[in-house]
């Protein structure tokens, strides 16, 4: 299990004084929470073997509430946990005994869009979906498109930099933002970027995004929207071997086609995914391919026929090119509900979220296979193939004594492998707490205090977010001391 | 000069001028070295030595190169496997032609982007991976060489368009893509700047991938040989796409009047120019600036410009300007104003000596900022030895 670092015992008996100067910020009714009961949802998030009840929660609906907040917070020396949805499957909006919980739910207005220069301005509570919904009307979309779309909200993809299964073409959250927002820990607001492309001076987008809330709240984005294609259009292709899956692969790419996604599942998966979606997977196949193009429709067939040459010299074990987009969407169903499908199957899984890079697939899964075996848990191999996105599956059974600790240790094992063979720990569910204590496979000492001076700069009494993403053992003196004033 | 050919050397190099308080001008090949604000530092560290590919996987779409590789010489490697920069890195003309080296570096340090930058990102947003050594001397990594990546605080991105100002870049990894088999341009004639953005935007809006959107104003066509202004779209993808998509867009855009359409050799030559700021009519003591703003509010920064008496023409669907004249305190004011009114950017690319000291080459901070800025620098490079004044004054 994961620690988190003690609470200050001055923070908690000041309880009711802090919650009453909330309320003075915040009057409006239920605007600050601070009866157990109603706390209870804000426990935990996607990670949800890790629970603990904050000091409080705050539901701004302002960028000004939210600067008076952080203000007050600072000046009181309180810890504070900016939170989304709170779908964080790395823990990222994980309570604090001692903190209060920014929801950002209320400031869920989009307030702008502009089809001429291709952008909407939305506040943070915003679904990533909603941004989609409010533009696909006049055939434009938002393009990260993460599974919990419908939930996740646009401030906690910025938060951990969320992608999505067509990032392989139009890029993860980072790349899609020109703008925003950010509420600084003195309470100060500051705009970063604005409508047009390219910020002069420093990237101050590129450090915020991804930053996990460490360095501010974001109360408001600007992102790119962009037109939609004419179409698209799905097909699989089945194989008997991972190895000869990830020959495929490198052989798509290398003959110059970019398919929009490119998805991989290994036979656990396809056999979950199968029986919950009834999606007409190969059952007799080791791995399968996703394969989405797009275009006109004559585009689509042309550069399906091109993937479908290519394919077939990897003697597959079945070959699907969907017809229409009922069959495009049958494709997908499966693969989309894959969590769901492995929680059908297991009473309790960890999702991992490794990268690799993508000519170490076969290598990396047989090794995981070998883990597998080792800790005696199952796992599902989920990859994002075109980027290197690895998302294994541990199924396990919390109840029985144990298997959460070796679950979690077979992950570790997992992310261990995929920094040795020139990859990292998180591709796109971010640190949070569930691999800060990992941090260090990946990063020496010395480039970890640089992070952790990043951080100091903008937040020197390390109020924000604290325990997640840095390991504890060298916190700043000052983020460490509870009683530290 | 100092130019060190290992990573040790480099890091031995700087922890002497952080001992000794010796400001660093850190450089390439110093073809860039005219942009922004004067330097004031008592050495130039460059990476001209440290030089190479170090790693290419391209199934991987992935390119490792020590900072000083000229970026011709990356581009060749990429080339024989049918790959290129996505982003389309400039050769600007006005730093003096074919002769000039740039280094990848550099490129990365400035955050360089051509007129693909509309459709797939700016080099920034390639940028996977970075090996960069700090104030103290320390090596350290960002990122890594994979595509997906959100490991810690992305530090890379940081690194990437600080102008040398936080830490020296030894070897970046980016990511790479085909060259596509065609392209295609489509030619939209003597359209005002606000009725070109106006067909540019329906062209970006539509649902064909347009990957290059420029509008060349009067002067800036005739120096590529047209006589009215002309409106470029440009589409990037396999032959039969290339075609259908142009015929498709010449259609919807039947509006905006006559157009023509340039074969793959004469898209090729524009693009490249559009890229390389080629249309840009030069002289010794002109000021030059890139900026960038959303692209409705390109026509009316371009009427600014030619209001004070500089010229030049719009990328990125009119939210880039590149645009030279005369040097002048005042127009350099009122340019800067006139951006800043809309929320722009800009970059102060090239002026007289006795102009740069006295500008800001980028927009100024707000105080919260710069005070932040002022604790990522110290945090970067402590004794503040890097390229000091380069983009704000020290
Ligand atoms: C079923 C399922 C599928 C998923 N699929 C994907 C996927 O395909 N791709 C993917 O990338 N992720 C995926 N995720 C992970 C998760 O949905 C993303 O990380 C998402 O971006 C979190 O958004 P949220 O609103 O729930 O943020 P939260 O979980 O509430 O917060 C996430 C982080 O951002 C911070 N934060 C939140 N709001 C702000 C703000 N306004 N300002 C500053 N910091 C803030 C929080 O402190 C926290 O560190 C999935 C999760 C689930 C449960």
């Amino acid at each position: 299990m994961i620690a988190l670092p003690a609470p200050n015992p001055a923070t908690l008996a000041r309880r009711d004084a802090l919650v009453a100067g909330l309320r003075k910020i915040l009057p409006a009714a239920d605007g600050v929470i601070a009866d157990p009961v109603r706390l209870k949802p804000y426990e935990t998030d996607g990670l949800t073997a890790y629970r603990q009840m904050p000091l409080a929660v705050v539901l701004p609906e302002t960028t000004e509430q939210v600067a008076a907040i952080l203000a007050f917070c600072q000046a009181q020396n309180v810890r504070v946990i900016p939170r989304g949805a709170g779908t964080s499957l790395a823990g990222g909006a994980l309570p604090l005994a001692d903190a209060v919980v920014i929801g950002m739910m209320r400031m869920n207005r989009i307030l702008q869009i502009d089809y001429a220069d291709r952008y909407a301005v939305v506040q943070a509570g915003v679904t990533n979906l909603g941004i989609t919904r409010a533009v696909e009307a006049d055939g434009f979309f938002y393009a990260p498109d993460p599974s919990s779309q419908l939930a996740c909200m646009i401030g906690g993809n910025i938060g951990m930099n969320s992608g999505g299964a067509h990032c392989l073409k139009y890029g993860v959250t980072a790349n899609n933002v020109l703008g925003v927002k950010l509420v600084t820990i003195t309470g100060d607001i500051i705009e970063l970027g604005g409508t047009h492309l390219d910020a002069a001076g420093y990237d101050w987008l590129g450090i915020i995004i991804g930053s996990e809330g460490q360095l501010g709240i974001v109360t408001e984005i600007t992102v790119r929207i962009l037109r939609a294609a004419e179409g698209t259009r799905a097909m699989l292709a089945a194989f008997s071997s991972n190895a000869i899956a990830g020959a495929c692969v490198d052989a798509i790419i290398g003959s110059g086609i970019i398919p929009v996604a490119l998805e991989f599942m290994d036979r656990p998966a396809i056999h979950a995914c199968e029986a919950f979606a009834h999606a007409g997977y190969p059952l007799d196949a080791e791995a399968m391919l996703i394969i989405e193009v797009e275009g006109s429709a004559d585009e689509q067939t042309a550069m399906l026929e091109r993937i479908k040459e290519i394919c077939s010299a990897f003697a597959p074990t079945s070959l699907k090119i969907s017809q229409n987009d009922a069959e495009s969407a049958a494709i997908w169903k499966g693969r989309k509900g894959a969590f769901g499908a492995i929680g059908r199957i297991s009473p309790d899984y960890l999702c991992m979220d490794g990268t690799i890079p993508t000519s170490t697939l076969p290598q990396v899964l047989a090794r995981i296979e070998a883990l597998s075996a080792e800790y005696g848990l199952k796992v599902a191999n989920i990859f994002h193939a075109g980027d290197g996105n690895l998302h294994p599956l541990i199924m396990f059974d919390a109840n029985q004594a144990g298997q959460m600790q070796k679950a979690e240790a077979f992950g570790a094992d997992i992310l261990r492998l995929c920094v040795e063979v020139g990859g990292c720990l998180t591709g796109e569910h971010g640190v949070g707490v569930e691999k800060r204590d990992l941090m260090k496979v990946q990063f020496t000492e010395i480039e970890l205090d640089l992070q952790r001076a990043v951080k100091s700069a903008f937040d020197p009494d390390w109020l924000l977010n604290t325990a997640k993403v840095f390991p504890l053992d060298r916190l700043p003196a000052r983020a460490s001391l509870p009683h530290a004033a | 000069m100092i130019a060190p050919d290992s990573e040790a050397g480099f890091a031995a190099a700087i922890a002497a001028a952080t001992a000794a308080k010796t400001a660093l001008n850190l450089t390439g090949y110093g073809s860039k070295a005219g942009f922004l604000r004067p330097v004031v530092a008592g050495e130039t560290l460059s990476t001209r030595a440290f030089r190479g590919v170090s790693l290419y996987a391209p199934k991987e779409l992935v390119l490792s190169a020590r900072a000083g590789t000229p970026l011709a010489e990356l581009e060749a490697v990429l080339a024989e496997s049918g790959q290129q920069m996505i982003a389309e890195p400039p050769r600007y003309g006005f730093l003096g032609g074919d002769g000039v080296v740039q280094s990848l570096g550099g490129i990365i340090a400035c955050n360089l982007s051509g007129p693909r930058r509309i459709a797939w990102g700016a080099m920034r947003d390639h940028v996977l991976g970075v090996r960069a050594i700090t104030g103290r001397g320390e090596i350290v990594r960002s990122g890594g060489r994979v595509l997906k990546n959100v490991t810690g605080l992305d530090l890379a991105k940081l690194l990437t368009g600080s102008y040398g100002t936080l830490a020296l870049l030894t070897e970046i990894t980016v990511k790479v893509l085909p060259i596509p088999e065609a392209t295609g341009t489509l030619v939209l004639h003597d359209l005002t700047p606000a009725r070109a953005v106006a067909a540019l935007s329906a062209a970006l809006g539509s649902p064909f991938s347009v990957t290059g959107a420029a509008y060349l104003p009067e002067r800036a066509a005739a120096a590529m040989g047209y006589d009215r202004p002309v409106a470029l779209i440009r589409i990037e993808d396999v032959a039969a796409s290339v075609a259908y998509r142009l015929q498709a867009l010449r259609q919807q855009l039947g509006r905006y009047g006559a157009s023509a359409l340039l074969d793959q050799a004469g898209s090729l030559a524009i693009w490249q120019a559009v890229r390389d700021a080629t249309p840009l009519a030069v002289g010794a003591d002109t000021m030059i600036w890139r900026v960038s703003v959303a692209p409705s509010q390109g026509p009316g920064i371009l009427e600014r410009a030619q209001s004070l008496g500089l010229d030049g023409y719009l990328d990125w669907g009119g939210g880039l300007l590149l645009l030279a004249g005369p040097a002048t305190q005042a127009a350099a004011a009122a340019l800067s104003g006139a951006v800043a009114a809309v929320r722009g950017g800009w970059w102060l690319l090239r002026a007289p000596e006795s102009l740069r000291a006295s500008l800001d080459a980028v927009p100024p901070e707000p105080a919260a900022l710069a005070a932040i800025r002022g604790r990522l620098q110290s945090a970067f490079d402590p004794a503040g030895v890097f390229t000091p004044g380069k983009l704000h004054a020290a």
